[in-house]
């Protein structure tokens, strides 16, 4: 949309253009990070991910974590209690393969009875298969997984048992190129995008019509794929396609579509995904130290990773076990499981989660519960012990105990209640609203959403200015640090530094000489506010 | 809350007791995804009913207090998850737990046939003394009923386990079944504080030498079926066919 207005940009970083940006001192910047992410958008291409899946996957963080507990001198006798950990970890895993072998005999017979039936009722078939409906073909951008041998798992749109012949197509297309010991990437038919990712067992394929690029479509199959190893484990995942290719994987993943459905919807609508950065709830720092001390204190406990308090998809808090850090892909699949879920709201919880990027061959056990009656404070404990549930739960309540005492939790809702902020409290005529990523920290922000931009169809549209801006930025063939855009309706600022990356929409009137000026104000206005806006300390146990 | 276990079973009968003694009962609900475990544990503790309550993610863990006879107990109750990716974890929950509920729903047969697997589960890995009650949930729903009450009556009654049909909704049975579950207890036990320490008292005292509890490698489901009066044979003590009044 955005696109079709007239492009003047400023690839290079020619002294006379960029002579008045200034970008010595990015806001929001911290040696002490409490999010890292060890790898990048740029890294995300095909090349990096064959290299990738050369290498093996991150594993063994949680056995270090057990075993160096295990090290350490405690009146308790650690060792049974380790020992059974491990062993009931490792027997865990076992017992879901036999049954999975089990009833992976079962299934087959099912299934076998469906595939003929579509094969003989074809006609029947067409009528009923979503793929025909011209509802699902409106939809502006689907995914699909489905196994290597083209079952399939599970669609955004639609029933996926009755997408069977285009899931088919799929696997046809993968396997046909695969064959000719090629990888099949992506497909550009009229305003549709198709873009596959081919990860162990899995297919996932994602089609879209809107302004997102390959890349960034590559980036949101790996978050989906991080879903499934999350609800799974890589581990699991590979024995269970080992031991039957044709295992239908639905049967492990009943109740987790409304995860996949919510990340999907977050990818759609929240920044924080596009930009792997996470945003956090404004607060005056000296009311996040305390309630971050409130958890140093009451939950300093041996097998503990992360303690987090979410609270609608933003970060109040994060404190980290030493040497440890939160990657902001494994966090946003945190937001997700607690965004997408209501049983939360009921009861303390205890869950298993796989963090993919932290340790994708097993699970740490998530204690979740809300700290406040209207159940929006959201704290969870992570940690590597699956018997800790009660421990956890005490130092939960000691917790809560002292955040009421210092009045954060109420400090905590009046941020709520508040909204974020107004792009007028910026103090900059002209521009309409801002993403800005500190990239040390993964942590970005931004201003509410106000008019134009109140309409959801407004907001899918200046969505998809970011992801236009956010692509011409990074694409790898030719990489840009500024770019300024002139739209039909609205004027785009992109600028990705070192230390940040800054994407900013103007009124469509504004001259490049005002944009950036325009720019280094805003940049001067987030450092002056970045002890509210970010979370600049890390806090560990 | 918590009280200092050594010095509690130390010292019976000291002023600690000007409160009620209460008796802490880990109970795990367990069964297919969908039948009202939830809503069951719901209505029990908090004595409301929420229709399409979302389904349980891992389990979530809700305690309540009540007088039997004249005795206090504290459930301790964990509801655990339906689903199957979240089977392989039940072992977590059941493993410590003085009771296990296995609730089915009486509209869904499937239910009512995975009820046998959690019993054989239970039979092989479970405490060797924990107390299985059977629930036929929703059985408001007479009209869509199919699984009868004296099939599930006679089943129970052949392996010793409570039976009631429950309806979360109309709250029939619901604290009936929790009641029976208190009375079935086998008598006073040290109230379970640290886990290890009771898990050594029962392995010293109760362990039936004649069943071996390792050798997990056949997996849950593996033993051949219609073994539950085997396991039931061995411990004579229980009654038979309890039925909720």
């Amino acid at each position: 949309m955005a696109a079709h207005g007239e492009a003047d940009q400023l690839g290079t970083t020619s002294d006379s253009d960029q002579g008045e940006l200034n970008e010595t001192d990015a806001p929001g910047k911290s040696e002490d990070a409490i999010l890292f992410a060890s790898d990048d958008f740029d890294n995300l291409t095909y090349e990096g991910l064959a290299e990738e899946a050369q290498k093996p996957v991150q594993k063994g963080t949680i056995h270090a974590i057990v075993r160096q507990s295990s090290n350490d001198v405690d009146s308790r006798s650690n060792t049974p209690n380790n020992i059974d950990h491990d062993s009931s970890e490792v027997s865990a895993g076992e017992e879901s393969v036999e049954e999975t072998a089990e009833q992976a005999q079962i299934t087959p017979r099912a299934d076998n009875t469906e595939v003929p039936d579509t094969v003989d009722a074809s006609r029947i078939e067409i009528e009923e298969e979503d793929a025909y409906n011209p509802e699902w073909k409106n939809q502006k951008k689907h995914v699909f997984i489905l196994s290597a041998s083209g079952k399939p798992i599970y669609s955004r749109h639609g029933k996926e048992d009755k997408l069977v012949t285009i899931m088919g197509v799929m696997q046809a297309l993968v396997s046909f190129v695969q064959d000719a010991k090629d990888q099949l990437r992506s497909i550009v038919a009229g305003q549709h995008k198709f873009v596959f990712l081919v990860r162990d067992h899995l297919i996932l394929v994602g089609v879209t019509r809107g302004m997102d690029s390959t890349q960034q479509m590559l980036l949101q199959l790996m978050y989906v794929y991080n879903q499934v190893i999350s609800v799974l484990t890589h581990s699991s995942l590979n024995k269970i396609f080992k031991q039957r290719r044709n295992y239908d994987l639905r049967r492990l993943l009943t109740g987790a579509e409304k995860f996949f459905d919510n990340l999907l919807n977050l990818m759609d609508t929240e920044p924080g995904l596009l930009l792997t950065a996470v945003r956090c709830l404004p607060l005056d720092s000296s009311v996040r130290e305390i309630i971050a001390q409130s958890i140093v204190q009451n939950a300093k406990l041996k097998d503990l990773v992360f303690a987090l308090i979410i609270v609608k998809n933003q970060l109040v808090t994060l404190v980290r076990m030493k040497k440890y850090y939160l990657h902001p892909m494994d966090l946003h699949l945190i937001i997700n499981l607690v965004n997408a879920s209501e049983s939360f709201k009921d009861a303390e919880s205890w869950t298993p989660i796989c963090l993919p990027k932290f340790d994708a061959s097993g699970f740490v056990q998530a204690h979740v519960s809300y700290l406040d009656n209207d159940c929006e404070v959201c704290l969870l404990l992570l940690s590597v012990d699956r018997d800790s549930f009660f421990i956890l739960s005490e130092a939960k309540d000691k917790i809560k105990a002292r955040l009421i005492r210092y009045n954060a939790l109420q400090a905590i809702n009046a941020s709520i209640k508040r909204t974020s902020y107004s792009t007028q409290q910026c103090g900059i005529p002209d521009l309409r609203h801002f993403l800005y990523k500190a990239r040390s920290t993964a942590q970005y922000t931004s201003p509410e959403l106000e008019a134009p931009y109140t309409e959801p169809a407004e907001q899918e549209r200046l969505f998809g200015m970011y992801l236009y801006l956010h692509h011409r930025i990074h694409t790898s063939g030719r990489p840009l640090k500024i770019l300024f855009h002139v739209g039909e309706y609205e004027t785009l600022l992109g600028w990705v530094t070192q230390g940040f990356e800054l994407y900013a929409v103007f009124g469509p009137l504004i001259t490049k000489t005002s944009a950036i000026h325009a720019v280094n104000k805003l940049l001067r206005w987030i450092k002056r506010e970045e002890d509210r806006l970010f979370i600049l300390n890390s806090v560990t146990f | 809350m918590a009280m200092a276990g050594g010095y509690q079973r130390n010292a019976p009968g000291d002023g600690e007791f000007s409160r009620m003694q209460m008796r802490d009962v880990k109970v795990c609900l367990l069964g297919d995804s969908g039948v009202g475990k939830s809503s069951i544990v719901m209505r029990f503790v908090t004595g409301t009913y929420r229709p399409a309550l979302e389904s349980t993610i891992g389990a979530s863990f809700m305690s309540k207090s009540l007088i039997v006879d004249g005795t206090g107990y504290r459930f301790q109750i964990w509801d655990t998850a339906g689903q199957e990716k979240f089977r392989s974890l039940a072992p977590m929950y059941y493993r410590g737990a003085a009771a296990a509920v296995i609730v089915y729903d009486v509209t869904r047969p499937h239910t009512y046939k995975s009820v046998k697997g959690w019993i054989q589960e239970l039979r092989s890995f479970g405490p060797q003394d924990i107390v299985i009650a059977i629930a036929g949930n929703k059985c408001d729903l007479e009209d869509l009923r199919e699984v009868t009450e004296k099939e599930a009556q006679e089943y129970a009654s052949s392996i010793g386990a409570i039976f009631g049909e429950t309806s979360a909704m109309t709250a029939v049975n619901v604290e009936e079944m929790f009641t029976a579950l208190a009375r079935q207890l086998p008598p006073e036990e040290v109230t379970s504080h640290t886990g290890s320490t009771i898990n050594l008292r029962r392995q010293a005292s109760k362990q039936d030498p004649k069943k071996k509890r390792s050798c997990c490698g056949g997996g849950g489901g593996g033993s051949p079926s219609g073994q539950g009066s085997l396991s039931h044979g061995a411990e004579p003590s229980r009654r038979q066919g309890n039925r909720l009044a």
